[in-house]
């Protein structure tokens, strides 16, 4: 603890780690450059650090809030819980760990969904909640997944899939595998139709989660220094006894290898994706307005309209 | 003594011995023990089959495992006649831990693609023990295209503890590749039957395993993690693997009460390791059963079929 955080009373300290959503706290030390930022100049910056710009970790809700339109938007698959079809239990009962983790992120799985708009675009968007048991996909995320790519298909809509996962979860064992095949089958009709997606890949992106719909955009984004790999680097380190490259498997390792089409700052997502998905379907982002004023938009025919173009 | 036995193998050996002892012994003395052999080879019989009936979960998968169970080249030589290998992805190299190529299926000609173990250790390690890298799912890839584009049926054999976590398969893209797979399996115009032969691991094995039907031998196993690494992260010590083995379920029998697959195909007494030909002849009566329901349907429903069969995978409640 830096002596600044020791002047402060315990009350405002605010212990920033493991926290996926904006911190209400006062102040908040960035676990990157160390600074203390006032809470709310972190929140206007969408949770990333205004002096280092280290990307800190964002809860789906308000990742979602902050990057759609504030009309019209309606939540997929909200009532979809997982259910424990093994009575899987190792140091814990699966259930206690479910209940614990709704507890702590306040969502019911690791994934929303949102029909919606960005600038205008009709677009469905998912995003994972790290904070519900390391945002890992059980059935609960393969089906809202689906879902979402499948009201996408309806409405013509691009979605947006914003990951952030350790993998499959264990818990649910051969049939969180089976949720790789079933989402890249939801992929595998998008693309038939040559409805956009875009994938956005935040830190973590690991395991089944990378090795399925992750690496299938037909647009692949990433935020600055997000850790995206198939196996975890410690297990490749265990595997191959000798010391990882530096910024082995980070963004922008990614980049230069060739994996990823490029790398956005969080601040500038909302522009450069609706930038993207504009010119993919042939229409015009709408002028931005202020964020969250939802007499700015049109909440009746926000998926017709082409405000720029006509 | 034979040292591939496994450890709850051992009584079997044991009495293999003696049944070994006895029989060379009778040659010598020009003693006739013919009654006594039978005896104890039926009493060997139903030792097996006692001890085969209650395997755990953590010994299915060291049989699984086992260094003589047949691996893909062996279901090839005894299937198939007239088999081509194909070779490389067509930018980086050639994996020599994925077989691919075609050969004929009873006349037939069908594509197979299958990871392949290795039996000593320098053919493991030519092998890198069964665990492909990115180029060996795109030489898969390469294959399912082929098959589409020649309408060849596509077999596939899954053996691996999973695909390869190393540097160079980070940097190539093994998750990518193993993605593009899944995309193409799902979509591929052509019938596809998998069967997990021995170890069924993680996105590794799925990345050649969705097709029209998926099968396993009734020993191998089929899981999201391997036993050894779910332990080590849920229970923080690998030695918890048989508690892993058992909760997460990764038997034929468990996946087929889960209607995860679609069938098991029963081995030889003893397991697959005891007579290779008896289990290859299993295998290639249930996929030609199989590719008899297929082949009629049209590609349109076929592809129908297997989206609505990967749709509906999934367990969950909704309020």
């Amino acid at each position: 603890m830096s002596w600044f955080d020791k002047l402060m009373p315990s009350r405002v300290r605010t212990d920033s780690r493991n926290r996926g959503s904006v911190p209400e706290g006062v102040w908040v030390k960035c676990d990157s450059c160390l600074n203390v930022l006032y809470g709310a100049e972190l929140e206007r910056n969408i949770n990333v650090c205004p002096r280092c710009d280290h990307h800190r970790r964002i809860g789906a809700r308000d990742r979602l809030d902050r990057l759609l339109d504030a009309e019209p938007r309606s939540e997929l698959g909200a009532g979809l819980e997982s259910v424990d079809h093994l009575k899987f239990r190792d140091t814990k009962k699966y259930r206690d760990r479910l209940t614990q983790a709704a507890k702590t992120s306040e969502e019911t799985d690791a994934i929303i969904a949102v029909h919606g708009a960005m600038r205008g675009l009709p677009v469905v968007a998912v995003a994972f909640e790290f904070n519900f048991m390391g945002g890992s996909m059980g059935s609960v995320v393969g089906e809202k997944f689906t879902r979402a790519a499948e009201v996408a298909l309806q409405h013509n809509a691009t979605l947006i899939c914003f990951s952030a996962s350790g993998g499959a979860r264990m818990q649910e064992a051969l049939m969180s595998l089976f949720q790789m095949a079933k989402t890249s089958a939801a992929l595998a009709r998008l693309s038939r139709q040559s409805v956009p997606y875009i994938s956005v890949l935040t830190d973590p992106t690991m395991g089944g989660v990378s090795a399925s719909f992750a690496m299938l955009g037909d647009v692949i984004v990433a935020e600055p220094r997000a850790l995206i790999g198939f196996a975890g680097p410690r297990v490749i380190e265990q595997t191959v006894r000798e010391k990882l490259p530096d910024g082995f498997q980070r963004s922008e390792f990614l980049l230069e290898h060739g994996a990823i089409d490029m790398i956005v700052d969080r601040r500038e997502m909302r522009d450069r994706l609706s930038n993207v998905i504009g010119q993919l379907t042939g229409r015009q982002p709408t002028p931005e307005t202020v964020v969250a004023d939802p007499a700015e938009d049109d909440p009746q025919s926000p998926q017709d309209a082409n405000p720029v173009a006509s | 003594m034979n040292h591939s036995y496994l450890e709850f193998e051992q009584p079997i050996a044991d009495l293999q011995a003696k049944i070994q002892e006895l029989s060379s012994a009778s040659d010598d003395m020009d003693i006739d023990v013919a009654e006594e052999l039978s005896k104890l080879q039926t009493k060997c019989d139903t030792l097996t089959e006692s001890i085969f009936a209650k395997l755990t979960p953590w010994q299915v998968s060291q049989v699984a495992r086992h260094p003589n169970r047949p691996f893909t080249l062996d279901y090839i030589r005894l299937i198939l006649t007239d088999f081509e290998e194909l070779h490389g992805d067509r930018a980086f190299a050639d994996d020599p831990a994925i077989v691919a190529g075609i050969g004929r299926l009873q006349g037939q000609s069908v594509a197979i693609i299958g990871q392949q173990k290795g039996r000593d250790t320098k053919e493991k390690l030519r092998r890198n023990f069964g665990m492909p890298k990115p180029e060996g799912y795109r030489k898969a890839l390469r294959i399912m295209k082929l098959a589409e584009k020649f309408k060849l049926p596509l077999i596939t054999l899954i053996d691996t503890p999973g695909a390869y976590p190393g540097i160079g398969a980070e940097e190539r893209g093994q998750s990518e590749a193993i993605a593009r797979n899944l995309i193409t399996l799902a979509d591929l115009r052509t019938p596809i039957i998998c069967t997990v032969i021995g170890e069924g691991g993680s996105g590794g094995a799925l990345a050649i395993g969705v097709g029209d039907r998926v099968n396993m031998l009734e020993y191998s196993t089929y899981s999201v993690i391997s036993p050894e690494g779910c332990a080590s992260i849920l229970w923080k010590s690998a030695e918890k693997a048989p508690e892993a083995a058992a909760a997460m379920g990764i038997t034929s029998a468990r996946l087929k009460e889960l209607e995860l697959i679609d069938r098991v195909v029963p081995e030889p007494l003893g397991g697959a390791h005891c007579d290779h030909k008896a289990t290859a002849m299993a295998l290639r009566e249930v996929i030609v059963e199989q590719l008899g329901q297929l082949s009629p349907l049209l590609y349109d429903d076929l592809i129908a079929r297997r989206s609505e069969r990967l749709r509906q995978f999934g367990e969950y409640k909704e309020s």
